[in-house]
């Protein structure tokens, strides 16, 4: 099973990496030219996705597309860019996919709010479990059953 | 009815897994589209002196693909964008993608070369400017210099029917 598996994971993997990136393993080198650059670059690089490893933040990858982005970063920071200004020069570039906060807008209110509409069904669902069980327990035992339940309790009793 | 309900669930959740497992999550949406292709000049592979800029292609549609000698998948559209241009479809711009090792011109040599021109990104600068993630990407520019549609990915046959020649047609050419 498990040879299998790994067969159709193997037969899937180029398909999914069609279109290919210098991606390499070797570390991004380090740079402490300017440690105030380097400590605002690893504030919102944390902030910020690897678009070549997309679970990745760009101050943790190595892509080479990251090592060029956190160098861009630097340049626009050199600049005189401030830090909001450096993520609009991103997004305008990669669009809000960069960031992994998406902002509050039309297109993202189901994703910010689809939670609180899950726990408004969820809740909406419990009340009704919960009316309905107590109109069962409100419901009336047949006076005819009773009796014979009585009949009985009293027959086992007297033996 | 009430006892199909799990099972309706179920099939939905799966309807959605099921078409995210085929969604490519390079397809990231670009930001460009409709919007003025951004400016650059930029040498030519081959020729140094001579430079290209997205103006010089004002009033014709054209594509601007992103690709690299190192690049594999590049290697399988190339034969794509050879018959293209040798059917004289459409001008094809081939933006030499941090080419470190400077094997362009020896490789278009070699390989035959689709492209009108060749400018050379060799710092990434422009691809940066562009939102290249990776090759190949190829953007369809309109004549008023907007970028009309962005596909990442190698280009086939089959990509090339079902997602440019509609697009081109929708632009007139």
């Amino acid at each position: 099973m498990r040879a299998f598996m790994l067969v159709v994971v193997l037969a899937l993997a180029p398909g999914f990496a069609l279109a290919e990136t210098q991606a390499g393993t070797r570390e991004a080198p380090v740079h402490a030219e300017d440690p105030v650059i380097e400590q605002r670059l690893r504030g919102i690089a944390d902030e910020l996705r690897c678009l070549v490893c997309q679970n990745e933040s760009l101050a943790a990858s190595h892509a080479e597309l990251a090592e060029d982005l956190r160098r861009e970063i630097r340049t626009q920071m050199k600049a005189g860019l401030d830090d909001a200004q450096v993520i609009q020069y991103l997004t305008d570039r990669y669009g809000d996919f960069v960031l992994y906060r998406p902002p509050l807008k039309p297109v993202t209110y189901l994703l910010w709010f689809g939670p609180l509409l899950f726990l408004a069904i969820g809740a909406a669902t419990w009340y009704v479990i919960l009316r309905r069980r107590k109109t069962l327990q409100e419901a009336p035992a047949d006076p005819a059953k009773l009796a014979a339940a009585a009949a009985l309790l009293d027959e086992s009793q007297t033996k | 009815m009430k006892r199909w309900l799990p099972l309706i669930l179920f099939l939905v959740l799966v309807g959605f897994f099921a078409k995210g497992l085929f969604l490519n999550p390079r397809e990231v949406p670009s930001p460009f589209i409709g919007k003025p292709a951004p400016a650059f000049s930029l040498p030519l592979v081959g020729n140094a002196e001579a430079s290209f800029s997205p103006a010089q292609m004002q009033g014709q549609v054209w594509l601007l693909n992103v690709w690299a000698p190192w690049c594999v998948s590049c290697r399988h559209e190339h034969g794509v964008l050879m018959s293209l241009t040798q059917a004289g479809r459409i001008p094809i711009v081939g933006l030499n993608w941090k080419d470190k090792d400077r094997e362009a011109a020896a490789l278009l040599a070699a390989t035959g070369n689709p492209y009108a021109f060749v400018p050379d990104d060799l710092d990434g600068r422009v691809g940066i400017d562009y939102g290249v993630t990776g090759t190949p990407e190829t953007y369809v520019i309109d004549g008023e210099g907007r970028v009309a549609m962005k596909h990442v990915g190698p280009i086939d046959m089959d990509v090339w029917q079902k997602k440019f020649e509609p697009k081109l047609k929708e632009l007139g050419v």
